[in-house]
């Protein structure tokens, strides 16, 4: 079996024409990442433009309401750019930079990413280029404007669903037709080796710095991290860490849209097989002949047919646990955590703090959960708006 | 010797492709017929994927018609069948991993074998993941077609001494379509093929015209085109037959 497998998952499904750029960026990253001087830059760059390490907050109020465990958030919403995303593009684009790339394309859902990407590729000083589905900039329209803003090109996605699946497709394309100046940054744990562990690995500093907060404050560990996934990146990062800690569980809360049981999900590890697709093996929302079904969540960020290979073999070794939340539900979560804490958080985030509603109630007094905020909610207002049927236009 | 050596034995090959099922199962067996009455000395067969990460906007906008008339790998088979009843041409399918990989690998193979299918290539196959399917192929009878892209440098040799059935050269960066200029140096690639392997080579991505043909025939054993052919089957829809026998014809006609 080839490189990069988490079990059976993973691998390096790939066109011919991107083998040899893959195979020279794995051998990149194991230089660089272990290199001193590319891990003071890296954290010289987390700490003083990213903002890190990001507070563990403790939400009193949503504690006391829901009557259970002990509620932190993990803020990955304050990081510069309101999002996860900072801790991957800075590492990626930095180390694009030293293999002397001067160009990068990334894809986006939300825009989160995209807006990483541009972000770093401005302060970098890279050209950079966004593929984003057609469906996906007229939802986020800010975030596109954003990213021109940040000095980008975004290109509109018409192919297929129009959304994150596609943005991917294209993004793909594109690198296979110029890969000798030109560096992909994949936005999640997800695509071919090495890129679900480079990613992994730079999103590990959530749980890493998540592990020694909760340590500090509450001398003990947690019972629960939560996190929500799409493709999976910032529930990789919030794992990672407490991984070997048995005790802990990690939990990962899936776009259920209108409901795992209707055709308008993407609950992939609720409703997914085992698939080959976007250059890895995991699970995807598929039919029987292995076509990628079209999915659907009010998420951007989540709306995607496939989930990261590591994730699925934490599921497969049952290691980590995968629920569904409902647009409804992360909707009525979403104006939970305005209302008792006064956060306005990302409409993806939103997914894993409608679960800690239910999980924390269950839970003794002397328990703790930790939640993922991934990022910060001002692009989803106006689609809430318009879910609450108040006509609001960005 | 198999099929798929014996339509580059003296002579160069044109290897034509059409999407299946584009714009019907019917149609794709009418759409051979006349590819083979042009001169075509290979058929390629795709069979449609929802997402053709290599493919350029022709060939996407072929799958997305192919799928909406509700195209599956059975109904593919069915087309394949249909063909071999008329004609010993070889058939080799284009599809991607997962129709594959979903199928069942020994069901699929097992189907490729009964039904008189050549080989396949699988653009999202590369060389280290072929192991997952060699064997079931072998065992069946099917090449599996190996890829070279002008990025394969070092990689070349290793791949093509590992090829059966024809080496697929990739001419060109990017994704599958028209283009007015080819500039990879084919001939350097073929040059380091030849050195390691006695099995033909074919070169596609981006042929359309005659004298393109022309020129990559002076070198490479094959031409292959698809995007200009399955144009054809966009513009033409129904009524594409008579174009596709014409443009085949023209291309066998300049290597």
């Amino acid at each position: 079996m080839s490189k990069g497998r988490y079990g059976i998952h993973g691998g390096q499904y790939i066109p011919e024409i991107l083998m040899n750029e893959i195979i020279n960026l794995e051998k990149a990253y194991e230089k660089y990442s272990k290199d001193e001087e590319f891990n003071k830059e890296l954290n010289k760059l987390l700490n003083e433009y990213a903002g890190r390490p990001s507070l563990l907050y403790y939400a009193e109020k949503m504690t006391k309401d829901l009557g259970g465990a002990k509620v932190y958030l993990k803020r990955e919403d304050l990081n510069h750019t309101g999002s996860h995303k900072i801790n991957n593009v800075l590492g990626q684009v930095l180390l694009a930079k030293k293999m002397g790339k001067t160009r990068v394309i990334a894809e986006t859902g939300a825009g989160q990413h995209g807006v990483a990407t541009a972000t770093a590729a401005a302060l970098m000083g890279m050209e950079c280029e966004i593929f984003m589905g057609k469906e996906d900039t007229d939802r986020q329209a800010l975030n596109v404007f954003r990213m021109e803003l940040l000095g980008a090109k975004v290109h509109p996605v018409t192919s297929g669903t129009m959304t994150l699946k596609d943005a991917v497709n294209e993004t793909m394309r594109e690198w296979a037709s110029r890969v000798h100046d030109t560096h992909y940054v994949l936005g999640s744990v997800m695509g071919p080796h090495p890129f679900p562990m480079i990613v992994r690995d730079f999103q590990s500093v959530i749980s890493k710095e998540a592990r020694e907060q909760i340590l500090e404050t509450e001398g003990k560990l947690p019972s629960a991290v939560l996190a929500c996934v799409g493709g999976g990146s910032n529930a990789m990062g919030m794992f990672y860490n407490f991984i070997n800690d048995k005790d802990v569980k990690l939990i990962g809360c899936e776009a259920a849209g209108h409901g795992v049981d209707t055709d308008m999900n993407a609950a992939t590890i609720a409703n997914g097989t085992l698939g080959i697709f976007h250059g890895m093996k995991s699970y995807f929302c598929q039919d029987e002949y292995g076509q990628i079904a079209p999915v659907y969540s009010i998420s951007a960020g989540l709306d995607y047919p496939g989930i990261g290979p590591e994730h699925a073999y934490l599921n497969d070794i049952k290691r980590a646990t995968y629920v569904p939340v409902t647009d409804d539900e992360a909707v009525s979560a979403f104006e939970y955590l305005a209302k008792t804490e006064g956060i306005i958080c990302a409409i993806e985030s939103a997914h894993a703090v409608a679960y800690a509603k239910k999980l924390a109630p269950t839970m003794g007094k002397d328990e703790i959960i930790i939640i993922c905020l991934s990022g910060r909610g001002d692009k989803d207002v106006a689609a809430i708006a318009r879910y609450r049927g108040v006509e609001i236009f960005e | 010797m198999s099929r798929i050596g014996k339509a580059f034995e003296n002579r160069k090959a044109f290897i034509g492709f059409v999407t299946g099922g584009d714009p019907s199962i019917e149609k794709s067996e009418e759409f051979i017929m006349e590819m083979v009455r042009g001169g075509a000395d290979l058929i390629e067969i795709g069979i449609p994927f929802s997402d053709p990460t290599a493919e350029g906007v022709v060939i996407q906008e072929a799958n997305i018609r192919a799928l909406s008339n509700r195209t599956t790998t059975d109904t593919i088979f069915d087309l394949v069948v249909n063909v071999r009843k008329k004609t010993d041409v070889p058939l080799v399918f284009l599809t991607y991993l997962n129709p594959v990989f979903t199928y069942g690998l020994e069901k699929f193979f097992t189907r490729c074998e009964e039904t008189g299918v050549d080989g396949i290539i699988i653009p999202d196959l590369p060389y280290e993941e072929k192991g997952e399917l060699a064997d079931i192929a072998t065992n069946h009878g099917i090449d599996i077609i190996s890829l070279i892209a002008p990025t394969s440098e070092d990689r070349i040799k290793k791949i093509a001494s590992d090829a059966t059935g024809f080496v697929y050269v990739v001419s060109s960066m990017g994704v599958t379509g028209v283009r007015s200029e080819i500039k990879t140096d084919v001939k350097s690639i073929i040059d380091v093929v030849k050195s390691v392997t006695n099995v033909p080579t074919a070169v596609g991505f981006g042929i359309s015209t005659p004298e393109q043909a022309t020129e990559i025939s002076q070198y490479a054993d094959g031409v292959i085109v698809g995007s200009a052919i399955v144009k054809l089957c966009g513009e033409y829809g129904e009524n594409a037959a008579q174009h596709i026998y014409e443009y085949v014809k023209s291309m066998k006609d300049s290597i």
